[in-house]
């Protein structure tokens, strides 16, 4: 077992080694036909741009290193020559920004470009990446059913291991999850032969090429499989945790990534149909409003469904059921966060001062969601083009701009996911997300949920808040003999989990103030007359 | 204002200074010579297995004790002079008080054996202990652990975590069987064996030998045999924490003698926790009770008496739990090992041999006594109302479903219970819906 669990470990290695590798080759030949596409696509005017740029690019085989500064460097040579011209012709300037120019310009350049072996391999490069690195995982986990002995909570060694504790495994760890987000949010031009990797599944299951979030969508779904028959092997002997498990991957694989790509093989809009506003940010964006109406009846039903989602379905299940039934039942990065994620749920930071932050940050991100929101739909029906000023010097779209690449991508993606390993695996849920906010508002006043303590069988040994990813000090409720009724608490279940004294137990009951919260003086073991006669002064 | 000094940051000293914040403004002083801050002791196996550090046993922030103006002071008290109302510290300062209350806990006992003060010889109470055996288990080829009460397990527990060999010398013919029924006991011990642990039942410890650099090297057992060994822990049980106390004319028998009210003989001086000892002990409990759950009681008790209620304790229904291994125990009343003259028992155990529950009542009158309950969560507050009560054990297994406090999802076992509990004594009880208006009633 523990030699199958070791070779795991170096395939792993293995098929991560190919996948670093991979970045770095590969040739790139632009045609001229494909050069000429790309520049009236973009309508790229500047005619010195144009000619430099085919002069040092076209039919040339270049490493994607190389053809990305050539474009680049190009458009930083042409936007000099025109500012300095008398008479500047704006349209002739490209604006350069780190964040935005290698996505929308290099990116649909050179992800047609790609020629020789790899091309031809892609299906090899597709096994000796993903495929070892999958086999791998499986081969790391499933021998911890015998290895990890009878079944029971097993945390041994989590604070003592350089993995999960932020310990030097941990920060090259979270190098790695966050190099990664930044190419794949910023610089995609440069994980081309990934994404070809990937290609043939994303051409059997809707016809067209992958793309970068066609590669995230299977990284994420397959990330999660295998994290996931991790926690079915850790915590076998706790059936809300299997079940919660197999739910939030079910949601992932079907409804974020297998359903919305049908859906296009079929010509529809690509539609989540789990993904709610707020957190769903775009849903009320001209581009999707649009897109959604003019797609026939579906269209109609996508959007009608992703405003009854938002406005009645949310909120009714978390009366009934608590905020978990989203956050960690349905959600996709609360799925990660409790696949992926749970290696790292001890990190979170269980201090006032992190809950401070905490809500004034959770729900500033929420109150900017919901003016920017606001404000794209006042331009949608005031008919106001998107990128027009509307005061301040602001557009819509550059308020839209600025919350996908504060909110969207840097808060939910680089350090939501990136910083799992020092931080936490809730990092964004707990502070950024604009929907747990607002779930978190109805649960916290008008909810069924809580989180029971039992009586006063509390010993305050830690264990709960220790791993409540959330960062809720559960135990300063749990030794006082008061239920458990935060915002923020995702039903994750996992403080019930590891709970040695069995004193926490997730429940939806009545709802009335007393029951949710009052604390039961009598069960911390002083007797009734006593408590009468305290309460009589 | 008065100056409340409180000997012990343990669980009883703690809540005590806790509660007289609350209620006053006395000026409180917590002198304590184990560590900087309140820790838990009960998750000191966690520290050791690497479930949690060390600052995550304290339910408190550091920031917690001045913003609360509680005066922390690190020092061991050497003596206790009660007619100057004056503490003598190791550190040679001193400290008057107006109040005084002793919580110093317990110390591991140790019986006189040959070689028990040997290097890599210990018990496990507190951090120094813990430190202890974690600088030792690091070249530790086997270990003994000698005593089979909660925190030998524990211990036993946290190093086979580490992969080292256990030996566990219990002198009992089974496990816990002092307060454990028959069959739970059999039940725990087959799950020690199933942790690959060396149970030794009916086995004492004669001797503790040492190699050349005066550290433990082997046991010696009174079955002749001689264990190998270079770590060895002693878990034969406490006793309260009170030899500083000798010549201080404090009335001391095993622990310091208390009456309910939790004062000792001289004024203005009271005893909690762990090391208090009731002249009389209350219904069926210990005179001395050396759990978590009554130094809470104690502490929130006294502080009530130094804030001007005098108040009795009056610990409600006893109930208790703990984990063995993988299972966990919970118990509500009382189930002794075995029954009294006026008692019956039902028994029901789950086919895997891990989940089981034992119910504790009376022959004649049918009313509910206790249950012990493993691998099965069951809700203290429904415990706690049906022995008040005085509820019948029909009752009780009627409405066991409102107790279960499983979480959700899991496998349900009333149905089954019922059923055994019908066939063995020719009743027809019925297993009611769980209903949450009852759970609040
Ligand atoms: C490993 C372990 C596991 C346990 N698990 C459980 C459990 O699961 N459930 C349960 O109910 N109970 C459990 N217990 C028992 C429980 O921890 C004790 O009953 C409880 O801690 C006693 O609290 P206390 O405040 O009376 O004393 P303590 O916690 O012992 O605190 C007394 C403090 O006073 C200090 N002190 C003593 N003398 C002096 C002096 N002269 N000068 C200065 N300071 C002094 C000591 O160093 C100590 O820090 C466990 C105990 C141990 C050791
Ligand atoms: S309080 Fe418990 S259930 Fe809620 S998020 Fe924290 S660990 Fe999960
Ligand atoms: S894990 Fe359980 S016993 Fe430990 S502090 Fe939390 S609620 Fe209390």
């Amino acid at each position: 077992m523990k030699t199958i669990k070791n070779t795991g470990y170096i395939i792993t290695f293995l098929g991560f080694a190919f996948f670093i590798g991979s970045l770095f080759v590969g040739t790139y030949k632009v045609t001229p036909k494909a050069y000429q596409q790309w520049i009236d696509n973009k309508g790229i005017k500047s005619e010195i741009f144009i000619k430099n740029t085919q002069k040092e690019l076209v039919n040339k085989e270049l490493s994607a290193w190389k053809l990305s500064n050539i474009v680049l460097d190009n458009f930083k040579k042409s936007n000099t020559y025109h500012k300095n011209q008398s008479n500047i012709d704006w349209n002739k300037v490209v604006h350069v920004k780190w964040s935005k120019t290698s996505k929308e310009y290099i990116y649909p350049l050179i992800r047609n470009a790609a020629t020789g072996w790899f091309v031809n391999h892609t299906s090899l490069w597709f096994f000796l990446t993903f495929g070892l690195t999958i086999l791998g995982g499986l081969m790391v986990f499933v021998p911890d059913y015998k290895l990890l002995g009878p079944p029971g909570i097993k945390n041994n060694g989590i604070f003592q291991h350089s993995a999960t504790n932020r310990g030097i495994i941990g920060f090259i760890t979270a190098f790695f999850f966050i190099s990664f987000y930044i190419l794949l949010y910023f610089f995609p031009n440069y994980i081309i032969n990934p994404i070809l990797a990937v290609n043939g599944v994303s051409k059997a299951l809707n016809g067209n090429p992958a793309s970068q979030w066609f590669l995230y969508g299977f990284m994420y779904c397959s990330v999660m499989t295998v994290f996931a028959v991790r926690m079915f092997i850790k915590y076998r002997h706790n059936k809300y945790q299997t079940i919660r498990t197999a739910v939030v991957l079910f949601f992932q694989i079907a409804f974020a990534f297998l359903i919305p790509e049908i859906l296009v093989a079929f010509n529809k809009p690509w539609f989540d149909f789990k993904n709610a506003w707020p957190l769903n940010y775009t849903f009320f964006f001209d581009w999707n409003l649009n897109n959604l109406l003019n797609s026939g009846n579906l269209g109609i039903f996508m959007l009608v469904w992703g405003i009854v989602l938002t406005a009645i379905v949310v909120p009714v299940m978390v009366y009934f059921y608590g905020k978990r039934w989203y956050c960690s039942w349905v959600c996709g990065c609360g799925g990660l966060a409790e696949t992926l994620g749970d290696p790292y749920r001890q990190l979170s930071d269980k201090s006032l001062a992190a809950w401070k932050i905490e809500r004034w940050l959770v729900h500033g991100v929420l109150v900017f969601a919901i003016a920017m929101t606001g404000l794209t739909l006042y331009v949608y029906f005031a008919e106001i083009p998107s990128w027009k000023e509307i005061g301040l010097g602001i557009s819509a779209y550059d308020v839209q701009n600025w919350y996908g690449f504060l909110i969207g991508s840097m808060f939910a993606g680089v350090i939501g996911t990136g910083f799992y390993p020092i931080l936490g695996n809730r990092v964004w849920c707990r502070f950024g997300c604009p929907l747990a906010a607002y779930l978190g508002l109805v649960q916290r006043f008008k909810s069924r949920f809580r989180i029971t303590t039992n009586g006063g069988q509390c010993i305050s040994c830690g264990n709960c808040s220790t791993y409540c990813e959330q960062g809720i000090d559960v135990r300063a409720y749990a030794q006082k003999g008061q239920n458990i009724v935060r915002a923020s608490c995702v039903g994750c279940g996992i403080c019930s989990a590891v709970c040695p004294r069995g004193v926490l137990k997730l429940e939806n009951g009545p709802d009335t103030g007393k029951t949710r919260t009052e604390v039961d003086d009598i069960l911390l073991g002083n007797n009734i007359d006593l408590l009468n006669m305290t309460k009589k002064k | 204002m008065k100056n409340v000094v409180i000997i012990g940051n343990g669980i009883a000293g703690v809540t005590a200074a806790r509660h007289i914040r609350k209620k006053s403004n006395h000026k409180i002083t917590i002198i304590s010579a184990e560590t900087d801050y309140f820790f838990s002791r009960t998750a000191l196996m966690y520290i050791f297995m690497g479930h949690m550090k060390f600052e995550h046993t304290q339910p408190y922030e550091n920031w917690f004790w001045k913003k609360n103006r509680i005066e922390l002071v690190k020092a061991y008290v050497d003596s206790v002079n009660t007619d100057a109302k004056e503490l003598v510290l190791d550190n040679g300062t001193s400290l008057n008080y107006d109040d005084l209350i002793i919580a110093t806990g317990s110390k591991p006992n140790k019986f006189g054996w040959p070689g028990q003060d040997l290097k890599a010889v210990t018990g496990m109470y507190s951090k120094q202990d813990l430190d202890t055996i974690t600088h030792y288990s690091k070249d530790c080829h086997r270990a003994v652990i000698v005593g089979g009460g909660l925190i030998g397990i524990e211990m036993a527990e946290m190093l086979v975590s580490k992969n080292i060999p256990v030996t566990f010398l219990v002198r009992e013919t089974s496990f816990w069987n002092k307060v454990l029924p028959a069959e739970e006991s059999e039940m725990i011990n087959r799950h020690i064996k199933e942790h690959h642990i060396d149970l030794r039942l009916d086995t004492n410890l004669v001797e503790i030998l040492s190699d050349e650099n005066g550290r433990a090297k082997a046991v010696v057992t009174d079955k002749g045999e001689t264990i190998a060994c270079n770590l060895v822990g002693l878990t034969a049980g406490v006793s309260p924490n009170v030899s500083f106390l000798k010549d201080s004319g404090i009335d001391l028998d095993r622990g310091v003698l208390v009456n309910r009210q939790l004062e000792t003989n001289i004024p203005n001086v009271y005893a909690i926790g762990d090391c208090a000892q009731q002249h009389q002990a209350i219904g069926e409990r210990r005179a001395i009770e050396a759990v978590w759950y009554t130094g809470r009681m104690m502490g929130e008790t006294v502080a009530r008496t130094i804030c001007g209620k005098p108040s009795e304790y009056q610990p409600g229904q006893w109930f208790n739990s703990a984990k063995f291994l993988d299972i966990e125990y919970q118990t509500y009343g009382w189930v002794w090992a075995k029954p009294r003259e006026n008692e019956a028992r039902f028994y029901w155990e789950h086919k895997d041999g891990k989940k089981c529950i034992h119910i504790n009542y009376d022959k004649d009158s049918k009313e509910f006594i206790g249950i012990n309950t493993f691998g099965i969560r069951m809700r203290h507050q429904k415990f706690d109302q049906w022995l008040h009560e005085k509820q019948s054990v029909h009752h009780v297994l009627e409405h066991l479903k409102d107790a279960n406090f499983d979480p959700e999802f899991y496998a349900q076992h009333e149905d089954e219970i019922l059923a055994k509990f019908n066939l063995e004594n020719g009743t027809d009880l019925k297993a009611k819906k769980k209903s949450w208006k009852r759970i609040f009633a």
